[in-house]
């Protein structure tokens, strides 16, 4: 079968991609061309646009679920659970930004639109199924957040944070192409479905074993997991406040939406230790070295690493348990963390000068709004019930032991009752300390109750009613299993080979 | 079919109050904030009553189902109500104890800043513990559980402004914690094994299993792993020592989470879950002891202690240790009988105590009170019949509840009962110590006063002369629950509580009851408590009435041995060196100093040599870290390729 031409429904399926594509593109037109003043809240109000048309767009896609561009892409439920999330959360990103630029007066600028551009590589990362577009979306991917991170430009610390991430970022994609190249050797396809298709009839080739460590590798870093989370803490302290909130969940639940393809559908040979050993690794490194952590940002950070060390629990569990689990994991840590975020860059303030654990002292009395929305948010990082960070726990390590993985599971207990008290640490401090130095509490401005709002009525809704969800990620997840026994099979004999020895 | 009673309603209310409260308070005046949570608090009241009137017609056990919760394939899980007779004791003893309870808070609290929040905190609290007690299924107990955890928390730090009190606060949450995990993992293993959480399903296919006599298999662990959230919640061995620190709170608090409800969840967990317990005897038999050792440890401690709360602390725990015992020789009836009137008499020793504190200013100390009992004459009668009732004098209610279980006890296992009466004379003596040295011999505040003493308590009343009785609003609440504490032990008589619960627990134990023990052996087991309890009296009469040298005198021929007791054994300061100060140090040094700072430069800087030019750019920056960094990457991947090769080869 020849290469044909695409048609209108291979637009339709990455409509998302073009339609945030062109909003980025005309806030990076319009830039030079508005006036500085106005240009927070046009190109802010543009950005805001574009995730809402991106939304639509998403649904509309949602549509027509199938293959697109000689199945190079796949919309199917997963996709469609992963472009929502990340739109999701960068229209909160948005909303939180909106005042934060301005206090930090910084240039909104090309920052709208890089933020469009990288959730282009994202939502592509999700629906990609095949290995080479999926490398060149997580660099559209990397590539804005390298530069996002560094966008406080008169900071000695956001700049070093950007250089770190992105020289550690490249070292760590190289590691993935490289992974492709040899999956490609061991497999002849960069094909997600026709890999699995040959992994998973004879002999796996060690070629393949190797190639699946380094993707693995590449993928770790992104995720911020064990061993390859030492980037994490530094580059999250000098970032921009919303934009680590960013980080922490969008480009993070895109890889995870990666690793889901990888290791499930794909059925990766020889990654149950790995794995294992990973999340043990990230779970107890982050959550120990939280314990002693004073910025709240470098805490928030360490926390995200043992975050990932959950999620990655749910991969080491039996897949049609763990896919819904991560799925949900991932979406509720965004909620809670956004939101956790999305306070703290508004009491950052002028040059992010508020972020130690010392400046939330009687924040309870100052601002109870503020103190009650992220003590919520953190009783949910915690995992306490009627909150989404519980069930998300719940889920996962019902699911690691309905696999059987017992000690996983109980190292996973014991990792959460250890992270109750750093996050403890936070309420106590803004209820029950005096405040030793005045910090000035901005008014809350309407886009930034907003954000909060939304992240707290997402976070309460998964804790509260979470079957709908849960209803929805396990469909999803049924799709992305199937296909491994179902299209993979027919691909083998057409489009996909060929097309990949070509 | 029985109509629906709205049972949703009961826990619904004090949340209404709560949220008004919470959101409001601030604005309300404190009348309106006081009405707000008496009128929700005393509405779930008359919700029990409603429900005890209701009781007799309907078909039990009463399940209400609202709507699903979650459902995931064949996994269900609903938001659900379940009514039985031990729900309804429950629920009785909650709103009953709980309305009192805030009745007298009112008065209590009256002139404390925050006032609406903590009605707010107690209304929440009471949602929460309904919750916990009407659950059809273990998911929402759970939700209920974790609930009153939080509550707890809000309440033990409500003074804030003390450093004592938010880290107790702190330390109660992590402890409950650890106890929680347990919980939830016996969960897991429900949902894995059985495929359900509902109560009605859950216990009607584990009972079809065999009992699992040998070795530790799935129901025993299961049981195990909810005796360790048991002993989380309800302050058990090794987990207790979060309770006695609890006592920073204010004293309603005390009275209402950790003496009369919440800290008794975990009984009531261990007795809801009956039939996997029944199915499991090693598990059941370690209940038993550990509820033993509790009893007779905590009573130690409470012999030595100075702080009146402080002793009522460690009797509670030592008491919830005899409900252990009780369940764990499957005597779930007279565990739960015992929790009833523990919540009355204990609830009441509280209260009163409160009472005291108010009366001298916000002193604690024993040692600086004496010979009250001419000044608050009301507190004093209320608390003698409370004192009564826990040292297990006839007709109290403690006698029967306590007497019960010894005897239960001595069928299980003469060794339970030894070590049960031995306890019990403890505790007769340390709260007639506790007694005479507040009521009796000479009013010793005075001169502490007068040494320029400032309170240690939050309870701002100080620098006033003789003591003063309470307002009516907090002796009224005394009164009922001193009342409760003389007759509330009667239903018991002749087994009728017993079999009144016998339908929850079976008539199995029922049966085994009245055949076991012949009445002249009941009798004489009866006559050796209601001994251990005279003799406490006794005891405490000599030492600290007629001969108050005595006890120093004592305590110093005692040397090392009584500093232990007075240090609680040191438990606080072992766990401390144990397990806190490891982890913080480790991750202080170790982890973060060592691993993030230091080791791996150290380690990487030698290998990555050839990595320079990498950060040859950012040279202005801490430009080692860049490189070690990568350094890190590079070898994790190498370790991890290498790993895959050999899964290849292999």
């Amino acid at each position: 079968m020849n290469p044909t031409l695409p048609v209108g429904a291979d637009y339709v399926r990455i409509l998302p991609e073009i339609v945030l594509s062109i909003f980025g593109m005309a806030i990076m037109v319009l830039d030079p061309l508005v006036d500085e003043k106005k240009s927070q809240q046009l190109l802010g109000g543009l950005g805001l646009i574009g995730t809402l048309a991106g939304l639509v767009s998403t649904w509309i896609m949602a549509q027509s679920p199938g293959f697109a561009f000689w199945n190079m892409v796949q919309v199917d439920g997963f996709s469609v659970f992963f472009h929502v999330l990340v739109i999701a959360i960068a229209l909160v990103l948005i909303l939180t930004s909106y005042e934060y630029m301005a206090v930090q007066q910084l240039r909104a600028g090309e920052y709208y639109g890089l933020i469009l551009f990288g959730l282009v590589g994202m939502c592509l990362m999700s629906s990609a199924v095949e290995l080479v577009l999926i490398f060149i979306s997580l660099e559209i991917s990397s590539i804005s957040t390298y530069i996002l991170a560094g966008f406080r430009r008169r900071s000695a610390t956001s700049s070093e944070s950007s250089l770190k991430y992105f020289l550690l970022g490249s070292f760590a994609t190289a590691f993935f192409l490289y992974g492709v190249a040899m999956m490609f050797g061991a497999t002849g396809s960069t094909n997600i479905d026709a890999i699995s298709a040959a992994l998973n009839s004879g002999k796996v080739p060690l070629l393949a074993y190797v190639a699946m460590a380094l993707m693995f590798v590449g993928l770790g870093f992104k995720v911020a997991a064990a061993p390859f989370h030492i980037w994490t803490p530094d580059v999250y302290e000098g970032a921009p406040a919303p934009v680590v909130g960013f980080m922490s969940t969008a480009p993070k639940a895109a890889a995870f939406a990666v690793l889901l393809r990888i290791i499930f559908e794909a059925n990766a040979p020889g990654r149950f230790w790995l794995i294992w050993l990973s999340a043990v690794l990230s779970m107890t490194l982050g959550n120990v070295a939280a314990l002693v952590q004073d910025n709240v940002k470098r805490l928030l950070a360490y926390s995200s690493i043992a975050h990932a060390g959950y999620i990655l629990v749910a991969f080491a569990a039996k897949p049609e348990l763990g896919a819904p689990a991560v799925m949900f994991y991932t979406a509720a840590y965004a909620a809670m963390n956004v939101g956790a975020f999305a306070v703290v860059s508004h009491l950052a303030n002028e040059n992010e000068r508020y972020v130690t654990l010392e400046n939330y002292a009687g924040l309870g009395r100052s601002s109870p709004i503020l103190a009650g929305t992220l003590t919520i948010f953190l009783i949910s990082l915690i995992g306490i019930p009627i909150t989404g960070g519980f069930f998300a726990k719940f889920y996962v390590f019902s699911a690691a032991l309905q696999s059987n993985l017992v000690w996983l599971t109980i190292i996973g207990v014991i990792n959460s009752a250890i992270g109750a008290y750093y996050y403890l640490k936070i309420i106590v401090v803004m209820y029950m300390r005096e405040a030793r130095e005045e910090v000035p509490v901005l008014p809350i401005p309407l886009a930034l109750r907003a954000a909060l709002a939304l992240t707290l009525a997402a976070t309460v809704y998964l804790g509260v009613v979470p079957g709908r969800m849960l209803t929805f990620v396990q469909q999803s997840a049924q799709q992305l299993l199937q296909a491994e026994h179902t299209s993979a099979r027919e691909q083998v004999g057409n489009a996909a080979v060929p097309r990949a020895t070509q | 079919m029985t109509p629906s009673l709205h049972l949703w309603l009961i826990p619904i209310l004090p949340l209404i109050g709560a949220a008004i409260n919470g959101f409001f308070g601030r604005r309300l005046s404190r009348q309106t904030v006081s009405a707000v949570a008496l009128t929700f608090c005393g509405a779930a009241f008359l919700m029990g009553l409603y429900v005890a009137a209701r009781f007799p017609s309907l078909e039990l056990p009463h399940a209400e189902y609202l709507g699903h919760w979650i459902r995931s394939g064949n996994f269900m899980v609903n938001f659900e109500f379940y009514l039985d007779q031990l729900t309804l004791v429950m629920l009785l003893v909650v709103t009953g104890v709980g309305f009192l309870i805030h009745i007298y808070s009112v008065g209590y609290m009256w002139e404390e800043g925050g006032f609406y929040r903590f009605f707010s905190y107690l209304n929440l609290f009471m949602f929460f513990m309904l919750t916990l007690v009407l659950a059809g299924n273990y998911l929402q107990m759970f939700i209920g559980w974790e609930g009153v955890g939080l509550a707890s928390y809000l309440l033990i730090g409500f003074w804030f402004t003390k450093d004592s009190a938010a880290s107790a606060g702190k330390k109660a949450f992590i402890v409950n914690r650890i106890g929680d995990f347990g919980f939830l993992i016996a969960l897991f293993l429900l949902i894995k094994h059985f495929g359900s959480l509902n109560f009605s399903q859950l216990f009607s296919s584990i009972a079809q299993q065999p009992a699992e006599t040998a070795g530790v298999g799935l129901l025993t662990s299961i049981g195990l792993l909810l005796m360790v959230g048991a002993a989380g919640k309800s302050a058990q061995i090794p987990l207790y020592v979060w309770l006695p620190d609890a006592m920073e709170g204010p004293t309603p608090v005390s009275a209402l989470i950790h003496a009369a409800t919440m800290v008794t969840a975990g009984v009531y967990m261990v007795a809801r879950s009956h039939v996997i317990f029944g199915h499991a005897p090693n598990a059941l038999t370690v209940v038993a002891i550990i509820g033993t050792l509790t009893a007779l440890f905590a009573a130690t401690i409470g012999i030595a202690q100075t702080d009146i709360k402080k002793v009522l602390a460690y009797s509670t725990v030592s008491q919830l240790g005899y409900m252990f015992m009780a369940c764990g020789v499957a005597a779930y009836s007279a565990g739960i009988f015992h929790l009833m009137t523990h919540a009355f008499f204990k609830g009441l020793l509280f209260l009163a105590a409160g009472s005291v504190i108010h009366a001298v200013g916000g002193e604690q100390d024993m040692r600086k009170m004496g010979g009250l009992r001419q000044y608050i004459p009301w507190t004093f009668m209320t608390m003698t019949a409370a004192t009564f009732a826990i040292a297990g004098f006839p007709p109290f209610a403690g006698f029967f509840s306590k007497d019960e279980i010894l005897a239960r006890a001595y069928e299980a296992n003469p060794a339970y009962w030894f070590i049960g009466v031995t306890t019990a004379f403890i505790t007769s003596f340390y709260m007639f110590r506790l007694w005479f040295m507040t009521f009796f011999g000479d009013y010793r505040g005075r001169e502490a006063a007068e040494h320029g003493h400032a309170p240690a308590h939050g309870h701002g009343h100080g620098g006033h002369g003789d003591p003063h009785e309470s307002p009516m609003i907090m002796l009224v609440p005394l009164m009922i629950l001193a009342v409760l504490s003389v007759i509330g032990g009667w239903v018991g008589i002749g087994g009728r509580f017993e079999h009144f619960l016998s339908p929850v627990f079976g008539e199995g134990a029922t049966a085994v009851a009245t055949e076991a023990l012949s009445r002249s052996t009941e009798i004489t087991l009866m006559v050796i408590s209601v001994v251990a309890a005279v003799l406490g009296f006794y005891l405490a009469y000599v030492l600290y009435l007629k001969r108050p040298e005595l006890p120093q005198k004592i305590a110093d021929s005692l040397g090392g041995l009584y500093q232990a007791v007075v240090n609680k054994y040191y438990v606080d300061e072992i766990y401390g060196d144990l397990f806190v100060k490891p982890l913080v140090d480790g991750s202080t040094r170790i982890l973060w100093h060592g691993v993030d700072q230091g080791v791996i430069d150290a380690a990487i800087n030698d290998t990555a040599d050839g990595a320079r030019h990498v950060s040859d750019s950012a040279r202005q920056m801490q430009s080692g870290n860049v490189r070690s960094y990568a350094g890190w990457v590079a070898v994790g991947a190498a370790v991890i390729i290498a790993y895959m090769i050999w899964m290849g080869v292999r």
